[in-house]
């Protein structure tokens, strides 16, 4: 909806504590709310932002990895002399010129990691794990040079054979990825290796009792395959150390203090003599914040004594940095006659890559969050396979875990002949209900969400037009969706000029308009207009500790560190003010820009007015804040979709998409609506047609954007979002995250859509046409 | 005294009781005082000085950074959940 849309009254009507954006009688802010012209704008439509790729240093080389061929195998030996010896090569680099690590787990902003892990996936030590591990890489003065050089290293493998699903890698005799890897166990570990790299679970009440009360159980297996976030810009890093020891990094990035935290454990040097240098993303989500090439970049950098610029081809992005997980879950869930959701238990098993650490966890945490339900439990398995190390992907572990709940809850719907909006209103959490992982939910949006839905003239207009007769089946589809979101460290600095702007200095990479959002809720404060405020994204000798951008963390708590900041400019202005008017700073206020004497209006100065004569009151102002707040919102969003099914073909079309979510408060709606838009394409996407496809030796066949297909503009219709506003309690503004909920339901939607279409429950990711077409039973 | 949500896989030092409560002012307190009724739990939350990194500890419904550091009250609400992150 856009701001000329009205209020939905039957919304308001049962949840008047909520709003929509739109409802601009009751807003309260100048600026935010507002959709000013983001401040990084005119450099990204003009071509003058600088990506990482646009660094260009006196005397750079140019470094490519040389990558395994195999799935499984191990390394044997390695010659890299013709390599070093072909004219143009300055370095050449293997696991040995990385220091070796311990099995250490260290903590790197948002989420812990195994630095031996971590390293080894980097370049190969002993064994290469997935087609595409990195084995080895050289500097060259030309790319042509340094790929004609990597072709001259000879490594000498012992191909193994892989293990390609959980499944496989869950079996007693399963070729074993790591012969130390036992399954973890809260604390507990197994005595024999294993695949199985950890074990979690989640128990609530009594689910046989549970089951026992339910008039309807619904039991089924779902399968997911790996995908990736489909950044549009590949990794890419320059490296240049310096006389003194200290290095230089220029990158893409989702955390600058979280590479920096990387390298110096990586190559054990101290942070202070690392200055890791975020430049413009193009796109992350969560794919960005664990390093790949920047540690190679740096040693070959340092062996050679020149910078070194490495950035990833398309295929590398696909083999060699990190997919979310494929994953098998079981799921059973029963209901009473009435309605009421009574059980629920559930087997989830993702696939982790070559190394530990899927998001299986926060998949059981999510799975079933937006519902009441006595009687839980869920066993979750972390499981190592012969493929790319998992990565963070937009509210990881959720959109697997949701395509299962979410499509069991819709069979129930159907059974208790239930409208599904209002089975989930009947048994949505709010405020004051206890999570099935244990949490109480604070103040929350979930159902406001669904009867948003409900109103919305999507969910009730009719399905097909009197012109579509071209044999295509219609369908509708609802599901829900999750997400826990993140608080985390930020900083921000914000300096006065004398002509009454200010410098916001932050350490958030801006992926989604933050930048905005942060100078926004600055000027809120202020009472400055929007492009008063000049924010700048600050590289990691420049700013205070920043964690990753990710978790749809960063309007939250950098935008909080923002507006703790202002408040401290807020402060040192009005002494300043007051100084000037010859009054007391507690009988002044700062509203609109200006100054006033609470006792006697006559007496007032301008913002500006100040600004200009700082210098004859004390000198700078500069504001500074560091946050690690609590209060985080957490997120829920309900979608509406409408497809067409060729049967003939398989082929499913987005007719129409509708999706709805608390945001707890836009701070600038354009980009929230962005961020549902962009969650909602890559969720489809997802849904219909991406997969990382393998052969039987676990080699990957669709390293490209031609085969490994993601929606365009052309497969995707307008999505039409509803923002709602149930303000997070916990922040100033009312702040939730929204970048990464979006992402959750749409599989679910579109496979419940295809359902009402054809008749058939589709139960694997992706529904292409070829799965549409093998389960209605068109390919035998 | 804080009210102490005892993980399902944690079930079996505690007789199968899956709530209780623990005196501490702090969540390493807490963790201790319960080490001392239920001997064993401690080692399976914690590594030397320190929660295990695949452990997150939720206080009053919010994930904590502070981890043995966090502050309770008489009335807190403690979970130990799977440690995650975003994306």
């Amino acid at each position: 909806m856009r701001e000329s849309d009205g209020v939905i009254p039957a919304h308001r009507a049962r949840f008047p504590g909520s709003k929509t954006v739109t409802d601009t009688k009751t807003r309260k802010y100048q600026v935010i709310g507002t959709r000013p012209i983001r401040h990084d704008g005119v450099d990204k439509v003009t071509g003058r932002a600088r990506y990482g790729a646009d660094i260009h240093l006196p005397g750079t080389l140019y470094g490519k990895v040389l990558r395994s061929p195999h799935a499984h195998a191990r390394i044997r030996s390695i010659d890299t002399s013709k390599a070093e010896a072909l004219p143009g090569v300055k370095a050449v680099a293997t696991a040995k010129d990385q220091p070796a690590l311990a099995d250490k787990i260290a903590d790197l902003g948002e989420a812990v990691m195994n630095l031996r892990d971590l390293a080894t996936n980097v370049l190969a030590v002993g064994k290469v794990l997935y087609h595409g591990h990195a084995v080895a890489a050289v500097a060259a003065t030309s790319l042509e040079i340094a790929e004609e050089a990597i072709a001259l290293i000879e490594v000498d493998y012992e191909v193994l054979p892989p293990v390609l699903s959980v499944e496989a890698a869950m079996q007693p005799d399963a070729p074993l990825l790591h012969p130390t890897l036992t399954t973890r166990s809260l604390g507990q570990q197994s005595e024999t290796p294993s695949n199985i790299a950890s074990h979690s679970k989640i128990k609530k009440g009594d689910v046989d009792a549970g089951f026992s009360q339910s008039a309807v159980i619904v039991e089924r297996e779902f399968k997911t395959s790996p995908v990736h976030q489909g950044y549009i810009e590949p990794h890419t890093v320059t490296a240049q150390w310096s006389e003194d020891g200290s290095l230089t990094l220029w990158l893409s990035t989702q955390g600058a203090f979280s590479v920096r935290d990387q390298i110096a454990e990586l190559l054990k040097i101290p942070v202070s003599q690392i200055r890791v240098v975020p430049l413009e993303i193009g796109g992350g989500f969560g794919g960005k914040i664990q390093v790949y090439l920047e540690p190679v970049a740096a040693v070959l950098a340092k062996k050679a004594g020149r910078p070194v610029k490495m950035t990833m081809t398309r295929a590398e992005v696909f083999m060699g940095t990190g997919p979310t997980s494929g994953s098998t879950i079981r799921l059973k869930m029963g209901a009473s006659q009435d309605g009421r959701l009574m059980a629920a238990q559930a087997y989830l098993a993702y696939e982790a890559g070559a190394y530990p650490g899927s998001p299986v966890g926060a998949g059981s945490m999510c799975m079933l969050a937006p519902y009441n339900i006595e009687n839980v439990q869920i066993d979750a398995y972390d499981v190592v396979v012969n493929k790319p190390k998992a990565a963070a992907y937009r509210a990881p572990g959720a959109t697997n875990a949701a395509f299962a709940s979410e499509s069991v809850i819709d069979e129930i719907c159907e059974r208790l002949e239930m409208d599904p909006l209002e089975f989930r209103l009947k048994n949505g959490a709010k405020e004051g209900d206890r999570r099935a992982d244990g949490p109480v939910f604070p103040r929350i949006g979930y159902l406001e969400t669904l009867e948003a839905a409900k109103a919305h003239p999507h969910y009730s207009a009719p399905l097909t037009r009197s012109d579509d007769s071209d044999g295509r089946k219609y369908g509708r589809g609802v599901a829900s969706g999750f997400w826990m979101n993140y608080g985390g460290q930020s900083t921000a600095y914000a300096s006065v000029n004398s002509d009454g702007t200010i410098n916001l200095v932050e350490g958030s990479t801006d992926i989604g308009g933050t930048r905005a959002s942060s100078a926004m809720q600055c000027a809120e404060t202020l009472g400055l207009a929007s492009e008063d405020v000049k924010p700048v994204v600050a590289d990691t000798g420049s700013i205070g500790y920043t964690e990753v951008t990710g978790g749809s963390r960063t309007t939250f708590a950098t935008g909080w560190a923002c507006f703790e900041a202002a408040q401290d400019v807020k402060r040192q202005m009005t002494e300043r003010a007051a100084r000037l008017l010859k009054i007391s700073p507690d009988d002044l206020d700062l509203a609109g820009g200006v100054f006033t004497s609470k006792k006697d209006s006559e007496k007032s100065i301008g913002f500006k007015e100040v600004a200009a004569r700082l210098g004859e009151t004390g000198g700078p102002v500069v504001g500074r804040a560091t946050v690690q707040p609590k209060g985080v919102g957490v997120a829920f969003a309900t979608h509406v979709v409408d497809v067409a099914v060729d049967p003939e073909t398989g082929k499913t079309d987005i007719l129409r998409y509708t999706a709805v979510q608390d945001v707890g408060r836009a701070i600038h709606p354009s980009y929230v609506e962005g961020q549902m838009q962009g969650g909602v394409a890559q969720g489809v996407g997802w849904a219909l047609n991406e997969e990382y496809y393998y052969d039987d030796g676990g080699r990957l066949l669709n390293a490209s954007f031609l085969d490994y297909r993601m929606p365009t503009c052309l497969d995707l219709p307008m999505i039409d979002t509803v923002i709602v506003e149930v303000p997070n309690p916990g922040h100033p503004f009312g702040v939730r995250g929204v970048g990464e909920v979006p992402i959750v339901p749409p599989p679910a939607a579109i496979a419940n859509a295809i359902y009402h279409a054809i008749g058939t429950r589709m139960n694997v990711l992706p529904m292409s046409p070829r799965e549409v077409l093998e389960a209605t039973g068109q390919l035998d | 005294m804080a009210s102490v949500h005892i993980p399902s896989l944690l079930q079996d030092l505690t007789g199968g009781a899956d709530e209780v409560t623990a005196p501490g002012a702090t969540v390493g307190e807490l963790i201790e005082a319960l080490e001392e009724r239920f001997p064993g739990l401690r080692d399976r939350l914690c590594d030397g000085r320190r929660l295990r990194p695949a452990v997150a500890v939720w206080v009053d419904g919010e994930p904590s950074r502070e981890g043995l550091l966090q502050a309770l009250t008489d009335h807190s609400d403690v979970h130990f959940l799977p440690a995650i992150s975003g994306g």
